[in-house]
């Protein structure tokens, strides 16, 4: 130590590297004030990157003698990988890329959880009364000359394994159904299912809890790791696609806690601050789908809303005698032409034809004709939270025309056309009308207030709940049948020749 | 004392760090919650330094290193991946030039006015 230059002594102490952090947090909240508003979010998120880039450096300097050869394989490994996804990815492919990155962060927090299990899951369960650790001096650097309590760092390092372990294959079966890897619909086990996951989380803490109190065996930590991972996998494969951007917001939150008690556990609070800023992010974000939902998280977490939904939806269906009314490209077009406000409703059907770009097309083909176009966006339009704006953001929509639920439901009565395009649980009155229906209570967009309606969809096949839509069956609406992307091409084409 | 001090002192930075967050991140709109997610993608590659924090840990032996290879490389692709791609993101959000102010406030005046009063 005597012999090392007093410049990197300096570098290395404890109070520098926390000074780093201090900026780096500094820098990193800042950064997100600044996603209030498009405007700022740019600036907000390279500010936000270089206050990351300030925390990995001040770890990087505490390295010393370090295991550079090592790290420097990790991160090269990791932006081999990382650029390309970061730089190729379509938008319309954003929610299978977060739940990915969101697998990949739970995988390397079990992954340290696990080493600092084999580097010193001997001194768990040994502190004496006191609190104090009578076995070996860890992480001397970071606690200085302190042996912290080893109870609280087993505590936190084993929950940190276990919900990075469920976060980790979570997120890998998400991304496998939203890639269409998986089917999308429930994959259940039925009734039993619920129990077979309380049995699994119950068998993983108690686990976890033999852990901490001082079962020096890697292989129950294995063991541990495991049953958590397929819970993980148990809880998210019975999941349906429309339930999706719950799930994707609630593993993010996992992902974020997890990070935070790994940060606990190493006594660093770069990986606390962040984690939790994550968590609440993935918190805040999880209740509001599922408020936009109406529906509890437990009740989503326990999942089938697609099977246990279809018995409901089908009694719903059988009091629709009503006729559906087909109408041509050519009469739809004549139409929107016509109309004085034409309000456009995305949903998924839009996102998987990639017709984002149609539609901005159909758009400003309406707006040279004097037509006021505005687009409903639903909370939960899509598989992610905010799906329908990045996809619209991609084809040039300004922002400013897209408008929130609550914004533009009172504007639905003075509106002549609505145009769902590939939207369907998010528009039906049943949710309004029918206290029997499982989406009933479920906030939407109201668009049979509106003049006229065109729904523009591959055929009458329910949405991913199941449940039939009275819209469609409303004298006001006319279906436009077809691929998303060919149907508005069509339109726009008539439209030119009006 | 000064053991218990550890602990609290991370307790505390724990939750004031929920708090911040809850607040931060309330004021994000609908609209940018693709890329609040794929930016808190990136927040959390923060895993990349606990896996350096780790690979300083005592008695580390092949296995233990090659758990932390994968766990610095994973760490990397959130950061690298997920801040590049939210600027990708954000860069389409920013392009446009804001055309004509907003018009609809005033010409509904019936349910308008409950719902102008829940907002201010």
């Amino acid at each position: 130590m005597t012999q090392l230059p007093l410049a990197t002594i300096f570098l290395q102490a404890e109070s520098f590297i926390y000074v780093l952090y201090i900026i780096a947090f500094a820098l990193m909240i800042q950064g997100l004030r600044g996603l209030a508003g498009p405007k700022t979010a740019v600036l907000g998120n390279r500010t936000a990157g270089v206050g990351m880039a300030i925390a990995i450096i001040a770890t990087l300097l505490q390295q010393g003698e370090g295991n550079w050869a090592l790290i420097a394989l990790g991160i090269v490994l990791g932006a081999a990988v990382g650029v390309p996804a970061a730089r190729q990815v379509k938008m319309t492919a954003m929610p299978q890329m977060v739940a990915l990155f969101n697998g990949v962060g739970g995988g390397a927090v079990a992954l340290i959880a696990w080493v600092e299990f084999r580097s010193y899951g001997s001194t768990y369960g040994s502190h004496t009364v006191e609190g104090l650790s009578t076995k070996g001096v860890f992480l001397e650097r970071i606690v200085e000359h302190n042996a912290a309590p080893s109870t609280y760092i087993a505590i936190f390092s084993v929950l940190a394994a276990i919900v990075g372990s469920i976060s980790f294959w979570g997120s890998n079966i998400a991304f496998g159904k939203l890639q269409e890897i998986l089917p999308g619909r429930p994959i259940s086990l039925g009734p039993a299912q619920q129990i077979v996951n309380l049995v699994l989380l119950i068998l993983a803490l108690a686990a976890g809890v033999d852990l901490i109190a001082g079962a020096h065996s890697e292989l129950l930590f294995i063991a541990m790791l495991v049953l958590a991972a397929l819970l993980g996998n148990f809880v998210v494969l019975p999941i349906g696609g429309a339930d999706m951007p719950v799930v994707i917001a609630l593993l993010n939150a996992f992902t974020g806690v997890s990070a935070a008690a790994t940060g606990m556990a190493l006594n660093n609070p770069a990986l606390i601050v962040f984690g939790m800023l994550v968590g609440a992010s993935g918190t805040i974000l999880t209740n509001l789908m599922a408020k936009a939902m109406n529906r509890s998280i437990p009740a989503i977490i326990a999942g089938g809303f697609g099977g246990g939904g279809a018995v409901a939806g089908a009694e719903g269906a059988g009091e629709h005698a009503g006729t559906v009314r087909s109408t041509s490209a050519a009469d739809a077009a004549i139409q929107l032409a016509y109309a004085n406000r034409v309000v456009v409703v995305p949903g998924y059907g839009m996102a998987v034809a990639q017709a984002q770009h149609a539609v901005k097309e159909l758009a400003s083909e309406l707006e040279k004709r004097g037509v006021e176009v505005l687009y409903a966006i639903h909370p939960v339009a899509g598989r992610m939270p905010g799906h329908m704006n990045v996809l619209l953001a991609e084809a040039d929509v300004p922002y400013d025309q897209l408008k929130e639920m609550d914004d533009i439901n009172p504007e639905f009565q003075r509106t002549d056309v609505s145009l769902v395009i590939g939207a369907n649980d998010v528009t039906n009155p049943a949710a309004k009308n029918t206290p029997s229906s499982p989406i009933y209570g479920m906030p939407i967009l109201e668009v049979s207030d509106s003049q006229s309606v065109i729904v523009i969809k591959r055929s009458m096949n329910p949405g991913f709940a199941g449940i039939e839509n009275e819209l469609y069956y409303d004298p006001k609406t006319a279906m436009l049948f077809g691929d998303a992307k060919g149907a508005v091409g069509e339109i726009v084409s008539e439209l030119s020749e009006l | 004392m000064i053991l218990a001090s550890v602990l609290t002192t991370n307790l505390a930075i724990l939750v004031l760090a929920g708090f911040v967050g809850f607040i931060v991140i309330s004021k994000i709109p609908n609209t940018l919650h693709t890329p609040l997610m794929s930016g808190t993608n990136a927040i959390h590659g923060i895993v990349l330094v606990g896996a350096l924090v780790a690979l300083g840990l005592p008695g580390l032996d092949g296995l233990s290193k090659g758990l932390l290879v994968i766990a610095v490389a994973f760490g990397t692709i959130n950061v690298v991946g997920g801040f590049l791609v939210t600027d990708r993101m954000l860069d389409m959000f920013k392009s446009k030039p804001k055309p004509a102010p907003e018009q609809p406030s005033e010409a509904a005046d019936g349910q308008q006015s409950q719902d102008g009063g829940a907002k201010q």
